[in-house]
């Protein structure tokens, strides 16, 4: 009976830590949630920052944000899924294939504040852009890089090898097959890949803190060139720097739910495509 | 016609791959480019001197002490050190004498219009008091020569940067750069957040995989993966008004932000990540064994015991390393709660500084090119190299 009672004691505990995890991070979510929807309005959506950040909304910082997405992606995408297609549909298993695939999971790892630091000596500094949009775009491509590979790659291998010998078969090229019979078989996978890439782009403050990000400005940037505000560099303003503490906690709270907003956007669309994609698989 | 189309698809085709192959190489030569840089201009931390760019140390030749470190030049000019005798030299007070003082003594128009009696007149000052040490521009530098003397600047050293307890690289005339209190700091915290997150993580994996109904599982799983998600910046904010003020009053501390705040919010951000990657090693343990292992007599917990973990461990310890990865490098959350004190810590309730903490709040304000900036790029290489390390233990152990 004593092994019984072991076994009695270890899955209670383990329940007991479940539950608690659970809760606990729930309750971030609620405390930010519930604190975040009181400051939320309409102006606050559409309004720049006024008195000190104490009032108004975080307009600018929602533009500079969505900038820095679309920017970074700009950049991430076509690298990202061309690099993956080359290692997976050309590489085969060679020397440099492996090399390349430890590297990316290397850049995979490599903590936000040392892109940031690379990004601002070569964008920055060496390249001459400034802290501006460029800049900031290209330092967060580089980190989402290593995801779009990742993701691209699997997806690309969750092809089934009997679709490229078919088309080859009927006489096709590589690259037409990869063109017409990979990729659109692969798509909703890679569209997951780069859904969950935005959302992390979108919610990183340490590479854009020497790159692009601007405590406030009155106006939305013009070009390319221009420093931007972005909510999570927002958030941080707000968090640690304000001069009136209990007057900028609101504002805070609904910086913090925008930012948690577009990851659970972007987490419920992957899902969306997921439960979609095994529909139209179960029913072919 | 069809050659003509069939040669330009040829070219296309090979053009196409050539492109592929292009892009593939540029994640390799974008590592290679972090590399480069960052080494570069850390490195280039020890050929700088010990005193700031563009100044020196001078003395009266009477004075015996002919070298000083970084360390001493600083408690010199702090009034830490007030004698000679301390340094070798003889029993009398040190005047430590800075370019200011020289505009104090003398008015405006003495000066000369683009400063260039000033020299002179620093001659006159420090040949006048064998008990001087004047930190000036070499630019309007006396001549060294039989009354004065020059100290020597040396490099800032490899021992001085990892053994110095000293991080106050805004420090004039001698900034110090002694990365163990960050070092301590970040290895501190990181140990805090892996004792919190490792036996929660591993007990939530475990009920997820062997307990959990699976209709729990299917609730659970997307809610852990989201939380993997959300911005760190906003895990920072939550520590800062939830979780620093509570630990404070727990533990009746002066301030909230402290080495445990850090840690706890650490554990909290790592912890999704060692759940996922921990529960898929143990969802991977064949049915068969757990089957063979249960019909032999042995309870469930047995044979989580005895089977599944053996067989699931290379995976559980990439989960950990993983974490520990992430927990290293994390830089806003943890930049927000932990106080931010460049000092050793001694108990986990003081504040600290980690190494990613420190890059995000003094890159700001250092200037391009300095020492500090180089010192700072130093800690992004040892940052860099840390966590490489961990990406190939874990892949290592995974593939095992």
């Amino acid at each position: 009976m004593d092994r019984k009672i072991k076994q009695r004691i270890a899955f209670t505990t383990f329940r007991i830590f479940s539950v608690s995890v659970v809760l606990m991070l729930v309750s971030i979510l609620g405390f930010i949630v519930f604190n975040g929807a009181k400051a939320i309005n309409w102006t606050f959506l559409t309004a720049s920052p006024t008195e000190g950040m104490t009032a108004g909304g975080i307009f600018p910082a929602i533009v500079g944000t969505f900038y820095l997405v679309v920017g970074s992606m700009l950049f991430a995408l076509p690298l990202g899924i061309t690099a993956a297609i080359y290692t997976v549909e050309y590489g085969g298993e060679t020397r440099i294939i492996r090399i390349m695939r430890i590297m990316t999971n290397n850049l995979a790892g490599v903590p936000s504040v040392v892109f940031g630091l690379f990004g601002m000596t070569l964008f920055v500094n060496k390249m001459g852009f400034g802290s501006s949009l460029l800049a900031g775009s290209l330092t967060l491509a580089l980190l989402a890089l290593p995801l779009i590979i990742r993701t691209t790659e699997e997806a690309l291998k969750a092809v089934p090898d009997s679709y490229r010998t078919g088309s080859l078969a009927l006489g096709a090229t590589k690259l037409t097959t990869i063109r017409r019979v990979v990729l659109p078989a692969a798509f909703p996978n890679i569209l997951t890949g780069i859904i969950l890439s935005v959302g992390r782009v979108s919610g990183e403050t340490a590479p854009i803190l020497f790159t692009v990000a601007a405590y406030f400005l009155p106006h939305l940037p013009d070009s390319i060139f221009d420093q931007a505000m972005a909510l999570p560099y927002h958030l941080y303003v707000l968090a640690t720097s304000g001069t009136d503490m209990e007057a900028t906690r609101p504002m805070a709270y609904g910086t913090a739910l925008v930012l948690i907003f577009i990851v659970l956007l972007m987490n419920a669309l992957v899902s969306l495509l997921r439960n979609s994609l095994k529909n139209k698989n179960s029913n072919e | 016609m069809m050659k003509r189309k069939g040669k330009y698809k040829k070219v296309m085709e090979r053009g196409t791959e050539r492109l592929l192959s292009a892009s593939g190489a540029v994640t390799g030569i974008v590592i290679l480019f972090i590399v480069i840089f960052l080494f570069r201009e850390g490195i280039g931390l020890f050929r700088s001197p010990d005193v700031e760019k563009g100044y020196a140390l001078y003395l009266n030749t009477k004075n015996p002490v002919e070298q000083l470190t970084p360390y001493e030049i600083k408690q010199i000019f702090d009034s830490e050190i007030t004698s000679w005798d301390q340094l070798g030299g003889p029993n009398k007070a040190i005047r430590p004498y800075r370019v200011d003082d020289i505009f104090k003594e003398y008015p405006e128009e003495e000066w000369g219009d683009h400063y260039e009696l000033l020299s002179g007149k620093l001659e006159e000052v420090i040949k006048s008091d064998p008990n001087i040490i004047a930190f000036l521009p070499q630019r309007y530098a006396p001549p060294v020569g039989a009354d004065i003397k020059e100290l020597p600047a040396k490099n800032i050293t490899i021992a001085g940067f990892f053994g110095g307890k000293e991080w106050l690289p805004t420090a004039t005339p001698s900034p110090l750069f002694g990365a163990l209190p960050l070092i301590s700091g970040t290895l501190l915290v990181s140990f805090l957040a892996i004792l919190i997150a490792v036996p929660l993580s591993l007990g939530v994996a475990i009920f997820l995989s062997e307990l959990a109904t699976k209709k729990t599982r299917q609730v659970l799983k997307p809610v852990i993966e989201l939380l993997a998600g959300i911005p760190s910046v906003v895990y920072g904010f939550f520590g800062l008004v939830v979780l620093s003020p509570a630990i404070q009053k727990i533990f009746h501390l002066p301030v909230g932000e402290t080495a445990l705040t850090g840690g706890m919010i650490l554990a909290i951000m790592a912890m999704p990540t060692i759940i996922s990657v921990a529960e898929d090693a143990l969802d991977n343990t064949p049915r068969a064994l757990k089957e063979a292992s249960l019909a032999l007599g042995a309870t469930k917990w047995q044979t989580i015991c005895k089977v599944v973990f053996p067989y699931a461990s290379s995976g559980i310890v990439a989960a950990m390393v993983l974490g520990i990865g992430r927990a290293i490098g994390e830089t806003m959350a943890v930049l927000m709660v932990t106080g931010n004190a460049a000092v050793m810590p001694v108990t986990p309730f003081e504040s600290v500084r980690t190494i990613p903490a420190t890059i995000a709040a003094e890159l700001g304000e250092a200037p391009a090119g300095g020492a500090h900036y180089q010192a700072l790029f130093l800690l992004g290489c040892i940052l860099f190299l840390i966590t490489t390390m961990t990406t190939v233990i874990a892949e290592f152990v995974s593939k095992k």
